[in-house]
């Protein structure tokens, strides 16, 4: 028998701490773990007893790139624990600030940190020295997102202008309006990076996975709807611990998410696209076309395009509501304490992140509960390493362990998020 | 003003206050502003670092270190003569830090007329906030060099 080990101490291009380990004893596949090595940081464990009006600011420091997620799913989930509903005006200035989010998010991940491995490049910086056009445009992309954020948020990272009930004061409408021209220019720079990258070559991987996001019946979903999957789950988010639960495992600081009856499921873009490829609007189901993309895609690798066609998506979004702008009079719902319990589910730009939070009679957290995206994709995660190794243990362990980091960046995943990660280790025996 | 044009460096602090040693940057930039000095204090992803190279021509960044050395020493670059080291830094979110962001640029030609970087060696990176002995003597030694010395010559 030959062992054989490979193995990542700590995993580029991603967010936080972790590492990857894979045992081989010959070509029988030992053991593929995920490891996040990320301290937990007790967030559930703090926030008990504070005023739940902290909850999304507090919550919001779980992340720098997708602080929006925390904020929403927090606000929503008070909010509906002091039955307080706000108007429409303040919903869609959520939908407004969160596609910001996901603008500079996944522009920073697909072009910045996730395009080098389909280049055969190291990192950015040797993008920019091949090709500065296109990390040129990528940075002013990503520039727009986070432009939205300051505009409605007052700074891009951990915007302070958010709040339970709405925002703190209505951004002013010239300068919402302001945003439109860029963001027009941003939909088709991000048609053209889709269709540019589209070229690359993709592995050839395909998995049957069970994708779960919101659904909504209008809307591509961002900050509203029930959650759905591709085998036929439709529930209301309160319903969410009936369906799916966390596990701690030894090998990471981050509890994995199943489905109760112990399967694994996948969160993201790809799950969104997938249940909901009917809301995105014309123009970027053009491009998903144009780029070979049916209305699944079940290759992870092509997720670099599906974030890309939702960066498109978020720019045209962003620019429909900034023009139908009006800004909310009062900005925000006046809540009062009561004891309740409140749940909601946001789509992060990587996937459904779950807030529950019961609320006693003085408005003090009781019990929290925050499922976050990374956390539940890990079994999935684990499950496309066994499998991209299996279908290539010719490969070098050079070339294998390039794959392996490759495959964790389909997922985009966000140890600081999750553990609330990377080490790749592969064994050969 | 901070434009290449002008007399004084933007001095930009970079790091984490919530991570201990992290902080230094943010540390020297809000005790140099307190003084008077043009500042800014610089979290999230390295992207944006490149905003800020495009506005102004003369910079000075300030950030913490995890490069082995001793806790507490200071290391000075001149970035605009030569490449800085991932490794070095400790600030990094999803692996776009200071030095990705300083090389991007110089590969984009987007550096600013005159790059200055400053490294002060972390010991404790863990959650909390206030600075290790040793880190914030280096930091107090380094606002006062940078404080005294004339414009455009720190």
């Amino acid at each position: 028998m030959t062992e054989r080990v490979i193995q990542v101490d700590a995993l580029a291009r991603v967010e936080g701490e972790g590492a990857l380990y894979v045992r081989l004893n010959g070509r029988e596949i030992e053991k593929v773990e995920f490891r996040i090595f990320e301290p937990p940081r007790f967030f559930e464990a703090f926030l008990r007893g504070r005023d739940a009006h902290e909850t999304p600011d507090i919550t919001s420091r779980i992340c720098g790139i997708c602080p929006i997620a925390y904020i929403m799913s927090a606000c929503q989930s008070i909010e509906r624990a002091m039955g307080v509903t706000v108007s429409p005006e303040i919903e869609d200035l959520r939908r407004l600030i969160y596609c910001g989010e996901w603008i500079q998010s996944h522009t920073l991940h697909a072009v910045l940190l996730h395009a080098p491995d389909f280049l055969g490049l190291h990192d950015a910086i040797q993008i920019a020295q091949s090709n500065p056009d296109l990390v040129k445009k990528a940075l002013r992309l990503k520039k727009i997102g986070n432009s939205v954020m300051e505009c409605i948020g007052g700074r891009a990272v951990h915007p302070v202008n958010t709040r339970v009930g709405g925002f703190f004061r209505a951004p002013d409408l010239t300068a919402v309006r302001a945003l439109i021209k860029e963001l027009d220019w941003g939909a088709q720079a991000a048609r053209e990076l889709a269709l540019h990258f589209a070229g690359f070559d993709f592995p050839d991987d395909e998995y049957d996975y069970h994708f779960v996001s919101l659904i909504h019946p209008d809307r591509y979903p961002i900050t509203e709807g029930r959650i759905g999957s591709s085998r036929g789950l439709d529930i209301a988010v309160e319903d969410f611990n009936a369906h799916f639960h966390e596990d701690h495992v030894a090998h990471s600081t981050a509890l994995h998410g199943h489905m109760r009856d112990g399967s694994s499921y996948l969160v993201g873009p790809l799950a969104r696209y997938a249940n909901n490829f009917d809301r995105l609007t014309p123009g970027c189901q053009a491009t998903a076309r144009e780029a070979g993309l049916g209305p699944v895609v079940r290759n992870p690798f092509k997720s670099i395009l599906v974030r890309l066609i939702e960066v498109q998506y978020a720019c045209e979004e962003a620019a429909r509501l900034a023009r139908a702008y009006v800004p909310p009079d009062p900005p925000f719902v006046p809540t009062k304490a009561r004891a309740g319990e409140g749940h909601a589910c946001t789509e992060a730009p990587r996937g459904i992140c779950y807030h529950s939070y019961r609320v006693d009679a003085d408005g003090r957290i009781a019990q929290a509960q925050i499922v976050p995206p990374t956390s539940q994709n890990q079994p999935q995660i684990e499950a496309d390493l066994a499998r991209v190794v299996a279908d290539n243990l010719d490969l070098s362990d050079k070339d294998l362990k390039w794959r392996c980091e490759q495959t964790i960046r389909n997922y985009d995943p966000c140890i600081s998020c999750s553990t609330h990660f990377l080490k790749l280790t592969v064994d050969r025996v | 003003m901070s434009d290449g044009a002008g007399n004084t460096p933007l001095i930009v602090g970079i790091g984490n206050r919530f991570r201990r040693d992290d902080g230094v940057g943010p540390w020297v930039a809000e005790t140099l502003k307190e003084a008077g000095h043009e500042t800014h204090v610089h979290a999230g992803d390295g992207t944006a670092l490149l905003d800020l190279f495009a506005a102004h021509g003369d910079i000075i960044l300030v950030d913490a270190t995890r490069s082995g050395a001793a806790p507490g020493d200071l290391i000075r670059l001149d970035a605009g003569a030569e490449p800085l080291h991932a490794d070095m830094f400790h600030y990094s979110t999803h692996r776009f830090g200071l030095a990705e962001a300083v090389e991007t640029a110089r590969a984009l030609d987007l550096l600013p007329e005159r790059l200055r970087v400053y490294g002060i060696e972390g010991k404790d990176f863990g959650a909390g906030i206030g600075l290790s002995d040793c880190v914030e003597r280096t930091a107090r030694e380094l606002v006062r060099e940078l404080a005294l010395v004339p414009a455009n010559d720190a």
